[in-house]
């Protein structure tokens, strides 16, 4: 099954209550996910600095220390802010790839979830309520945001086989369904330099359309170019800096339904998700057409 | 009248207490508040008994109903009247995916749209849409009626065995072994019928809709046709 809700805000008055809103519409979707939940949130950017979202399954040990080393190595101021097995680096703009690639020598068994300037991945295995609390998600404020709950079909339960999945600077994306090419299409996206960090179906989706956007293509172009490459079902939700899309296979058996008022864009597998957000009497609700992409951007 | 409010007393006690009507006779009125896409509302009613939802449900509302006449003042979820064996659904929204789905009897009606799989399988009950409806309807329907007032979407009636579409607007596609047929004398009365139970008496003509039904060549496998298979 799995569980998917979106909400891309339009109104600013409701960015400090984004955190709340999706969790609220996460928990209402755990018994399609129970596995493991995560979000990916857009939390803004600050000027000059980028940010990247680690993971350790041993963060006392990972962490220590790990912003002056960091500094040390790039030779750049670094901010971090732990949350659980998670942590937020905030590093200067042009130092991401920098500080990556000295991440990857000074903390070997750490996992890079997202890196940009605005979006933060906070994922793991367990019931959503617990993986909300755990990293304080009702707190966070944002202007858009994209949340999963995980019924495991393609690959094992684990932290990084957990949506959302980000494979490009302030992209992500959250699936519901499987695919079936999805080997075949890793194989040809090795090829063209993505690297991959499972064996789950939903990465090789993630890492396809980053593909298509550092060739040019922009987020709509990119999710055309999906449907016909990718084979398998799929109602897929995808997160960019400015941008929130939505596509579905033509067959379009997982489920999907879309709120719009003039304060926000909302998503969610079923009705029940969006049940609570404010307005919703009032806004126009339907269910996204198989094979027609979906997206917004502000 | 009984009012129910679901978001307070759960999902069990309704059901329990509206399968409890089987063969009562002075509990007829329901009103179900606060359903907020909640799964199986009113699933397996099996007494002549009015069940108003008011809001929107989710999975499966008004499943196997058999006598009850149930509305939703909403729209409804994935699955409504789902094997419906007799009675009325009635919706004033859009219905999700499968509307109708194996429904033995009774009648359904969408006054907004479905979507896809609309009647998919149906066996005999009869499903009015006033708006449009989606890809892959009545795929495999065995029998009973369709009337949609709007369009079709791709592949209707693939498959299909005895069942009869009427549509008033466009069909985007037919489905394997689906063709048009000619509108005679009892179809009109048929559609008529249909329109005045599906509260649409006024929003359509029968002359405007053209019917669709089997070319009956692939109710066995011929090895001749395990292309359109």
């Amino acid at each position: 099954m799995c569980g998917i809700v979106g909400l891309f805000l339009k109104d600013p008055k409701l960015e400090p209550h984004l955190g709340a809103m999706l969790t609220d519409m996460l928990i209402t979707m755990t018994d399609r996910g129970p596995d493991s939940a995560g979000i990916a949130i857009y939390s803004g950017a600050k000027d000059g600095l980028g940010k990247i979202t680690i993971q350790s399954p041993h963060p006392e040990r990972d962490f220590k220390d790990l912003d002056g080393d960091l500094h040390a190595a790039i030779g750049q101021p670094v901010a971090m802010l732990v949350k659980s097995t998670h942590a937020v680096l905030e590093v200067p703009l042009g130092q991401l790839d920098a500080a990556r690639s000295a991440l990857a020598h000074l903390r070997p068994d750490v996992k890079v979830m997202s890196a940009g300037d605005s979006i933060e991945i906070f994922k793991e295995v367990g019931l959503p309520k617990d993986v909300a609390r755990r990293f304080d998600l009702a707190k966070m404020h944002g202007t858009h945001g994209i949340g999963h709950t995980r019924m495991a079909t393609e690959s094992a339960v684990t932290t990084m086989g957990a949506h959302p999945f980000s494979t490009g600077p302030d992209q992500c994306l959250v699936h519901n369904g499987s695919l079936s090419n999805h080997n075949g299409l890793r194989r040809e996206l090795i090829r063209k330099g993505m690297t991959f960090e499972t064996q789950n179906d939903t990465e090789v989706a993630a890492a396809y359309v980053s593909q298509k956007l550092k060739e040019g293509e922009d987020l709509g172009t990119a999710l055309e170019s999906g449907l016909d490459d990718l084979d398998g079902f799929f109602t897929f939700v995808v997160g960019t800096k400015n941008g929130f899309g939505v596509v579905r296979d033509p067959i379009a058996c997982k489920p999907a339904v879309m709120a719009e008022t003039d304060d926000y864009v909302a998503f969610g597998s079923e009705y029940r998700a969006l049940v609570n957000l404010p307005g919703i009497e009032t806004a126009r609700v339907w269910e996204p057409e198989p094979a027609t992409v979906y997206f917004w951007e502000r | 009248m009984q009012t129910y409010d679901l978001g307070a007393q759960g999902l069990r006690t309704l059901n329990s207490s509206l399968h409890a009507l089987k063969g009562q006779t002075n509990m007829t009125a329901w009103e179900v508040i606060n359903p907020k896409g909640a799964h199986a509302i009113a699933a397996g009613v099996d007494a002549p008994v009015e069940i108003t939802v008011r809001g929107s449900t989710g999975y499966y509302c008004a499943g196997m109903n058999k006598q009850a006449t149930i509305r939703i003042k909403g729209s409804a979820g994935p699955g409504v009247a789902e094997n419906m064996m007799s009675g009325t659904v009635i919706i004033d929204g859009d219905a999700s995916q499968y509307a109708g789905a194996t429904g033995r009897g009774g009648l359904l009606v969408i006054k907004g749209n479905a979507s896809s799989r609309c009647g998919i399988s149906m066996k005999g009950i009869d499903i009015v849409v006033h708006g449009n409806i989606g890809h892959m309807s009545c795929f495999m329907a065995q029998s009973g009626n369709v009337v949609v007032l709007g369009n079709a979407g791709e592949a209707l009636g693939d498959s299909l065995y005895e069942a009869r579409i009427f549509v008033r607007g466009s069909v985007k596609s037919l489905g394997a072994d689906c063709i048009e047929k000619e509108m005679r004398d009892e179809h009109y009365a048929m559609v008529e019928e249909l329109l005045r139970r599906g509260e649409a008496e006024g929003k359509a003509k029968p002359e405007e809709f053209r019917r669709y039904g089997s070319a009956r060549k692939l109710y066995t496998f011929n090895i001749d046709n395990a292309a359109s298979y």
